[in-house]
């Protein structure tokens, strides 16, 4: 029983390992090490187009990892290796698109929501604040009427 | 004031509905080229038929070319191909063939079998150029005008259609105004 267990686990963790896109790069630290999977997990695959490249196995992603290493190795910034695949593959290979004229609406969408949602809540807020204690629940006239209505019931039953 | 107010779900309806119906039947595959208004950029490749003589960029000056990405690996490649080659005898289309992540032997059988639609092949068995041009998937086909800058890219077969419909008018277009 003990072994079906372990065997079970052995299977899910190979299927863990093996899930990562299995590139050799050699790092010198640590911190390099995560910069590029960093990188490659913020840039799109153009060829299968919700997938990061990190992620992607098509020939064309392997490619855009390979220049991401030999750019990081000859000592190039984040900006540069990014800007390098944008001018080939276009804005389409961000997964975080610079702010600018073209991207402010998609940049400012989640503001405007929260900030639309904000007015509607204050709006209701006022509108009661405002109707609530000034005037009651019933007019005089109405509650005359509701009293009526009630003492008829009383009779009828 | 209170009524326009309970019209208001219904217009922004009206106005998602509008921005989302206009995106449908738009393929998201194909992607403009980042390309489109640069020079074809600088290379240094062996010709296909040839792997003594050395091509550069230079070899689009001067006219108008279609350069069209494929290799023997690529099935779309072989639906398009008699098309280029209607293209290139009918049409006098100036094609250049860039032989992209192939290999010379498969490649010159492929063309030696199916005809040989290109003024010349550029012969990139390991896809610098072609990543360089942004090329995500064959085929793809570029136009470029007579100084060499890339005015145009159609990712996916070429056929009549396209070309009636996309690559002449664009092709027509540079050459009007160069």
């Amino acid at each position: 029983m003990v072994r079906i267990v372990y065997l079970v686990l052995a299977l899910l963790l190979y299927g863990v390992a093996a899930a990562d896109v299995a590139d050799v790069y050699d790092f010198s630290d640590r911190a390099q090490e995560q910069r590029y999977q960093d990188l490659i997990a913020e840039l799109r695959c153009p060829k299968c187009q919700n997938q990061n490249i990190a992620d992607s196995n098509a020939p064309i992603s392997k490619d855009m990892r390979d220049v991401v290493y030999r750019m990081m190795k000859d000592g190039a910034s984040n900006e540069e290796i990014i800007e390098s695949l944008v001018g080939r593959f276009g804005e389409f290979v961000r997964y975080k698109p610079e702010l600018d004229s073209r991207t402010f609406l998609l940049w400012a969408t989640p503001a405007i929501a929260v900030f639309g949602g904000f007015l509607v809540v204050a709006g209701v807020v006022i509108r009661s604040r405002r109707a609530g204690p000034e005037s009651p629940a019933l007019s005089a006239e109405e509650k005359a009427r509701v009293d009526k209505m009630l003492t008829d019931q009383d009779r009828s039953s | 004031m209170k009524r326009f107010l309970l019209f208001l779900p219904l217009l922004i309806a009206l106005v998602v509905g509008i921005v989302l119906f206009a995106g449908i039947g738009k393929d998201p595959t194909k992607l403009e080229s980042a390309l489109v208004g640069k020079p074809v950029p600088e290379f240094s490749l062996r010709d296909l038929h040839n792997p003594d003589a050395m091509l550069d960029q230079s070899l689009f000056l001067g006219q108008v070319t279609l350069l069209n990405v494929w290799g023997t690996w690529c099935p779309a490649c072989k639906d398009e191909h008699d098309d280029l080659m209607w293209l290139a005898e009918e049409k006098g289309v100036n094609i250049i063939g860039l032989n992209y992540k192939d290999n010379r032997e498969d490649a010159l059988v492929w063309l030696d079998r199916l005809g040989d639609p290109y003024r010349t092949t550029i012969y990139d068995p390991r896809g610098t150029l072609g990543f360089d041009l942004g090329v995500y998937g064959a085929p793809e086909t570029f136009v470029i005008d007579a100084g060499g800058v890339v005015r145009y890219r159609h990712v996916g077969v070429v056929n009549e259609t396209v070309w009636e419909q996309t690559l002449l008018p664009v092709i027509n277009d540079v050459q009007g105004n160069g």
